[in-house]
């Protein structure tokens, strides 16, 4: 069976999956949103597949492009909050952030 | 596995090093070792966008994210962490329920994958796909194009606003 969408597919699956247990799992700021980037880049394996694949159109490279763009924007400001807490609490720990709990 | 061509060859290696150095980034105790993983992922997905007849994508991929981000995120890294210590640097908790839930939730993803009807076309050659997005962008894109230059400038100056220090007067 040569390579097809369901491989690629697979791939980004796993991807997911390794993403969300590091989001789930991580008590690190900075590990949960590497997390995050992991997730970001199984969709976009899934939108290029697709685009490969199932449609043979140009949409998905489109909006993987605008996926890209959008995990700029959210490392450069999540990075900044972290460091922001880091500067007020010392420590990067979530569970450490508490200030706001009722 | 009798068939294996050069494009399949390359393929199970891109995914291989993607998945394994993915892993490196989910159960690293060390968060330095999960940022630098995190390269390899990088440039594994990358080389899947290039086997996906995605050329534009991957450039920019290697640009954005191993050029940006991953350099964002080292930074952001060595600025906050006594990183020898490693039970502050990249503690985990829960790691069972979370196991259980990514499992059950995958093999129910998986089990889409495997059953639904995907639409399938005849795959062609790669072609150069750089004038088809911009045209792409330029014409039926246009709107959300202009509202992602809003949203960048928003971030720039978010992430300014964010880091600067308070002035004192």
């Amino acid at each position: 069976m040569s390579v097809g969408l369901h491989h690629f597919l697979f791939v980004s699956l796993i991807l997911f999956a390794l993403g969300w247990f590091c989001v789930l799992t991580r008590r690190n700021a900075i590990g949960i949103l590497m997390g995050v980037e992991l997730i970001l880049n199984s969709a976009n394996v899934s939108y290029l597949a697709f685009a490969r694949y199932s449609s043979g159109a140009y949409d998905g490279h489109v909006f993987a492009i605008f996926v890209i763009m959008l995990a700029a924007a959210e490392a450069a400001i999540g990075l900044a909050i972290v460091l922001g807490i880091y500067q007020t609490f010392h420590t990067i720990d979530v569970g450490a952030t508490e200030t706001l709990r009722g | 596995m009798s068939g294996l061509s050069i494009g399949d060859v390359v393929f199970y290696l891109l995914a291989a090093a993607t998945l394994l150095s993915a892993g490196g980034v989910a159960f690293s105790p060390n968060i330095v070792y999960s940022a630098f993983s995190l390269m390899g992922t990088f440039m594994g997905v990358a080389g899947l966008y290039v086997l996906l007849a995605a050329d534009f994508v991957a450039v920019i991929q290697v640009l954005i994210y191993v050029g940006g981000i991953l350099v964002l995120t080292l930074f952001a890294v060595m600025l906050t962490h006594r990183i020898a210590d490693v039970r502050i640097s990249n503690r985990s908790v829960g790691s069972g329920v979370a196991l259980v839930i990514m499992l059950l939730v995958g093999g129910l993803m998986g089990r889409a994958i495997l059953t639904a009807p995907w639409k399938s076309v005849q795959v062609g050659a790669p072609a150069p796909t750089a004038a088809a997005i911009g045209n792409a962008f330029l014409r039926e894109y246009a709107l959300p194009f202009e509202l992602a230059s809003v949203v960048l400038l928003a971030a720039l100056i978010g992430a300014v606003v964010l880091s600067r220090k308070e002035l004192k007067d």
